[in-house]
């Protein structure tokens, strides 16, 4: 048997306020720094153009940067750890709060690791709802970064348009799920209920009203002199260098590397959609925007071909050992009254495994680690969170810029902190 | 473009780390690989850059821990880390895992290998208390700077805990809710 190696209460003369000195930086900053030849300065975790709680650490010669040491954990909330004592049913409402913009695609890795996990099916009518819901939520949150972007880089208008259009999918989210962003909509197994009849009007005045939307945009940012003063050239990520720092979606294609893992890896059913995955030439700011804005005419694609044909069928998966029965059955039969209070007492046992998947979420691949323990709670669930590997490249990509690009650069690869923390 | 013959990933490491290569399972179409830790630089060189495996990208590096179970091919391990590498050439995924004991867990970093390994295993040297050895910055990396305990360990409690205030700052430990065993 292992034993406890907790450290004993033996250290609280730690809980010190910080008496520092430049003296503990040394071997992070350069050697100049030690004299006072270069600044150092810290900018967040309040700042508002870190896109939340990202602190960075920056040694400037005059207004260039020499190094930039990003500094996370402000947002770290323990979801993974919280997930260990949670049944594999309750664990999917923690998975929401990871990457609050685009809840629906954490939902749906850690349902797809379970689903993995214990074998289970998914009706191909829940898979086509599922699509829907991801290419949603991947509009909506391009929406917020494009607003945030340009706000970062001084254009006030388009973060109020992109709101605006922001608002109609969180409503059809509502619709759904009874939720505007935290919805636990897609759960092991399927989606929590079926799509209700005012769901497709909606989608379908959506998909009619955006695409003059994006071209609005589109004149206010594309061709736009300043915008391309600020973007073009400004920090460049080689492809090589994208890959080594695991960079992945949006801000490795705009490098180059032609790598979708919807296109690559289908999973719930994308290889039967017709759609491009728009890649950039320079890695730099500029293409890393248009590389998305490219990104929002695929995902109207593809969400036009998915509600054409949505198969008649099941919501979710009619194996009542993992998925509950429908309410009304309950009133009939005995093993629906079983499988039903089994399910949201006890929940299911998963085998001591372990599993790794993982999809395209609007930032690139997010990743789940799943390692069952033979029981009805999972012993480690690990996310490969896509802002993580963004945020820990900031420091290399900024190297040599002057302060002001930073906060471009940090809008450009698009991160999220309740993404990167976890 | 001339792309060489893909091969099998357990055969090949197999016939050439011999020694090192301990095991090797398959599960839901997931291949694992298991060796000995102090190899793991030798291995993921040798799966990125031969020809016909080219695993490419670092994808995750994650850490479990068995407590209170001892696992692993010597039945001595209580940690084990897995690292998923990724192919993009032959569009394939592969697993790493070596198992560690419970005494000083630590094996040699492999962000020489890839770079982002280096904030990956910043986490694990953080939530698990795993080290690596020449790490180029082993500073905690989510938990502040003057945590105790690594929380991702299966005896580490979930737990709340006091608020702090300055005025009974030395009784913060004493209500900590500790693992007892």
């Amino acid at each position: 048997m292992a034993t406890s190696v907790v450290p004993a209460a033996e250290k609280s003369e730690s809980l010190h306020y910080w008496e520092g000195s430049v003296e503990q930086l040394r071997g992070l900053v350069s050697e100049r720094a030690m004299t006072g030849e270069t600044m150092l300065l810290n900018m967040g975790p309040h700042h508002p153009s870190t896109h939340g709680v990202l602190r960075l650490l920056l040694e400037l010669d005059g207004e260039q940067i020499v190094t930039c040491l990003p500094d996370i954990g402000y947002l770290h909330t323990g979801i993974e750890k919280n997930i260990e004592s949670k049944t594999y049913e309750k664990a999917v409402t923690l998975t929401d709060r990871m990457d609050y913009l685009s809840p629906m695609s954490n939902n749906m890795v850690f349902s797809l690791a379970v689903e993995k996990l214990v074998d289970l099916d998914v009706p191909a009518r829940a898979q086509v709802i599922r699509v829907i819901c991801l290419e949603l939520a991947r509009i909506a949150s391009h929406l917020v970064w494009l607003g945030t972007h340009a706000l970062d880089m001084g254009a006030m208008s388009v973060f109020l348009y992109c709101f605006r259009e922001r608002e109609y999918i969180l409503d059809m989210f509502e619709m759904l799920s009874g939720q505007r962003m935290m919805g636990s909509y897609i759960r092991p197994g399927g989606v929590w209920r079926d799509l209700v009849p005012e769901f497709l009007p909606a989608l379908d005045r959506f998909i009619n009203y955006f695409p003059a939307k994006i071209d609005d945009y589109e004149s206010l940012l594309t061709n736009n002199p300043i915008w391309i003063d600020r973007t073009q050239g400004i920090g460049v990520v080689e492809p090589e260098e994208a890959l080594s720092y695991g960079m992945s979606g949006p801000t490795l294609r705009a490098s180059g590397v032609n790598w979708d893992i919807r296109k690559s890896e289908p999973y719930s059913g994308y290889e039967q959609y017709a759609f491009d995955v728009p890649l950039g030439e320079h890695g730099d700011v500029y293409d890393r925007f248009y590389v998305r804005i490219q990104e929002f005419r695929e995902s109207l694609r593809i969400l036009k071909q998915a509600m054409k044909n949505i198969p008649e069928g099941p919501f979710r998966s009619q194996n009542r050992k993992f998925v509950p029965p429908p309410r009304a059955e309950l009133g009939s039969s005995m093993e629906a009254v079983i499988h039903h209070f089994k399910l949201w007492t006890e929940g299911y046992a998963a085998p001591d495994e372990e599993v790794y998947a993982s999809i395209e979420s609007p930032r690139g691949e997010i990743g789940c680690y799943l390692h069952g323990t033979g029981g009805n709670k999972p012993r480690r669930v690990h996310f490969k969170t896509p802002s993580f590997m963004h945020i820990s490249s900031l420091g290399k990509i900024s190297r040599g810029h002057m302060i002001a690009d930073l906060v471009g650069i940090i809008g450009s690869v698009d991160i999220v902190l309740g993404d990167s923390d976890r | 473009m001339n792309i060489p013959q893909a091969l099998d990933p357990v055969a090949t490491a197999r016939e050439a780390l011999d020694a090192i290569i301990l095991d090797s399972s398959t599960f839901r179409n997931e291949t694992t690989l298991i060796i000995n830790p102090l190899d793991i630089v030798t291995v993921t060189r040798f799966l990125r850059d031969t020809n016909g495996l080219v695993y490419n990208y670092l994808s995750d590096i994650s850490a479990v821990d068995y407590f209170p179970e001892l696992r692993g091919p010597n039945g001595e391990g209580r940690f084990a880390v897995s690292y998923h590498l990724y192919s993009m050439l032959y569009n394939r995924r592969i697993r790493i895992k070596a198992f560690l004991p419970e005494e000083n867990p630590s094996l040699p970093t492999v962000s020489v290998v890839w770079q982002a390994a280096e904030w990956l295993e910043r986490e694990i040297i953080d939530m698990m208390g795993i080290t690596f050895e020449d790490h180029p910055d082993p500073r905690r990396l989510l938990m502040p700077e003057d945590w105790d305990g690594h929380p991702h360990r299966r005896d580490y409690p979930l737990g709340y805990e006091s608020i702090m205030f300055s005025f009974n700052k030395n009784e913060i430990n004493k209500h900590k809710p500790y693992a007892k065993e």
